[in-house]
């Protein structure tokens, strides 16, 4: 059982802390449309363009919570849309995680 | 002493006169040409409408994400507008970089003046309007606008006009006198956050779309000043607002048959209206939020394109009847729309299958595909000689 839990631990420990139910497949994808779908707006390095930048450097010291709220539900009165029809919250986190560590 | 020079230049040019084989060998005209956007990858591919295929690529260009671009009058070289405020200027025979210029923080489109002298670029950041000469992209004038700016075109007589995001403008910008100092006319209250707009190939009307609140304005430039006036207001007031994962371009977007096909926002339809008094028509329910409504050449048939999830499928709609009469799925990521002009057949990027696909544009089936790096926008040189492209 203990053995049982190490390598439980080990594999969630592999991987980000949020990973949740972000298959390896789909976090390939999640970076697919991050670069593409978000990039529409936020630009294909994520450094601006109708939406402002969403890069590392932009977003420092945000909280990954308020950053997969505001993925899922949008920004209302504003053009960023919500992404709750298309994306879980697992994969929402996933991606403020990611815009948050990484420069796609 | 005329007389010996003008024999010699006679020698001199009689074998160029009488024997350019060889040279029209080299020789080719660029009518049939056309430039497609390799938006990840920063580069241009060059292709051939009739050989459709592939000829050449440019490469160097920076973040082409949203790039367009337009063409000199000679068809021959092309100014592009990348992301990362780069103004580039390529000649498409010998398939290189002429001058490249970054011009601002954050480009968003431009446009080129009537004349062909003059090259303006749309920016986000710093919001405004910067002109540059064609012939050496030196700066001619910057107009700050304090605001994003959208949907810029150029307009007879050396002018252009372009919207703004923030503020709800437009401006027209008037360099016939002095190309330095433009005379300037700005009309308020277009209305909240308009996101891109139009002008109708003659010139006369500029249509703007909006995002922040239902409707659209049409700002008739052949009034003195020119005249706004708001339409569909309430259109989709009744249902609620879909998200708008991708904005709507009006550009591309054509008057067929004396009505106006527009893509509505936040809502799944293609909107109808009649040209003469801007009161709607009809709507057409569609797969998804549109993002490209085309007219063909011929103006029978309206092609539209999706924003995700729907961005797989393209959507034909019979201009008399309103209906839709066909939908392909050429693939995941379809960006752009571009007819040959006489309407033969149709050019569209399939972004995530990096490969662009020609149809026939009547049976709309697919003739041909070329190889492409993650290909959005497609421009066939024709476009040099339209009014608003
Ligand atoms: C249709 C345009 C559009 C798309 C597509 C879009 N956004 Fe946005 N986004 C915006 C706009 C506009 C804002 C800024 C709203 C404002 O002005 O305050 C924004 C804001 C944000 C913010 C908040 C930034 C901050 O500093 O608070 C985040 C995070 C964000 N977007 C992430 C995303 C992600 C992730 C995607 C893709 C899944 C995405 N956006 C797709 C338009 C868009």
């Amino acid at each position: 059982m203990a053995r049982l839990v190490a390598a439980l631990l080990l594999v969630a420990l592999a991987l980000p802390a949020s990973a949740g139910t972000v298959t390896p497949d789909r976090a390939d994808e999640l970076r697919y449309i991050v670069r593409q779908d978000c990039g529409s707006c936020h630009g294909l390095r994520m450094t601006g363009g109708l939406g402002r930048a969403i890069t590392p450097a932009a977003l420092a010291g945000r909280d990954p919570d308020d950053l997969s709220t505001i993925i899922l539900d949008g920004m209302p009165g504003t053009a960023m849309p919500g992404w709750r029809p298309l994306l879980s919250e697992d994969e929402a986190r996933w991606i403020a995680d990611y815009l948050l560590t990484q420069e796609p | 002493m005329l007389k010996p020079l003008a024999l010699a230049l006679l020698t001199l040019t009689a074998p160029m006169l009488t024997a350019p084989a060889a040279l029209a060998d080299d020789l080719r005209g660029t009518g049939d040409l056309g430039l497609i956007v390799e938006r990840e990858a920063g580069s241009l591919l060059v292709v051939d409408r009739s050989e459709r295929a592939a000829i050449g690529r440019i490469e160097g260009l920076g973040d082409l994400s949203h790039a367009s671009l337009v063409y000199s009058p000679d068809e021959r070289f092309a100014y592009v507008f990348g992301r990362d405020g780069g103004l580039t200027k390529v000649d498409i025979l010998t398939r290189t970089i002429v001058k490249r210029v970054v011009q601002g923080g954050n480009s968003i489109g431009g446009a080129i003046s009537d004349d062909g002298k003059l090259v303006a670029v749309s920016n986000y950041e710093p919001g405004g309007v910067k002109v540059f000469d064609a012939e050496t992209l030196d700066l001619v004038a910057d107009v700050p606008m304090g605001s994003k700016t959208v949907g810029i075109a150029d307009v007879p007589g050396s002018r252009f006009v372009v919207a703004t995001w923030d503020t709800g403008e437009v401006w027209v910008l008037d360099h016939a006198a002095d190309p330095a100092k433009p005379v300037i006319t700005k009309l308020t209250g277009i209305g909240a956050n308009p996101y891109d707009a139009l002008l109708t190939g003659d010139g006369r009307t500029y249509i703007v779309g909006l995002f922040g609140e239902k409707g659209l304005t049409a700002v008739d430039l052949w009034q003195d000043p020119p005249k706004a006036t708001r339409f569909l207001p309430d259109y989709g007031k009744d249902q609620p607002d879909l998200p708008v994962y991708k904005m709507p371009h009006l550009q591309g977007w054509t008057l067929a048959d004396g009505v106006f096909a527009l893509p509505a926002v936040g809502l799944h339809q293609l909107l109808w209206v009649d040209a003469a008094n801007l009161s709607e028509i009809a709507r057409t329910d569609l797969a998804g939020q549109p993002v490209f409504a085309v007219a063909r050449p011929d103006k029978r048939e309206i092609w539209v394109n999706f924003a995700p999830p729907g961005n797989d499928k393209v959507q034909i709609i019979d201009v008399m009847t309103h209906q839709v009469t066909d939908t392909i799925t050429p693939g995941k990521g379809v960006l752009h729309m571009e007819f040959a002009p006489r309407g033969r057949e149709v050019w569209l990027s399939v972004r995530d299958e990096n490969r662009v696909e020609i149809r026939d544009a009547r049976s709309h089936e697919v003739l041909a595909e070329i190889p492409a790096r993650a290909p959005s926008g497609i421009f066939f040189t024709d476009r040099a000689h339209q009014t608003g492209l």
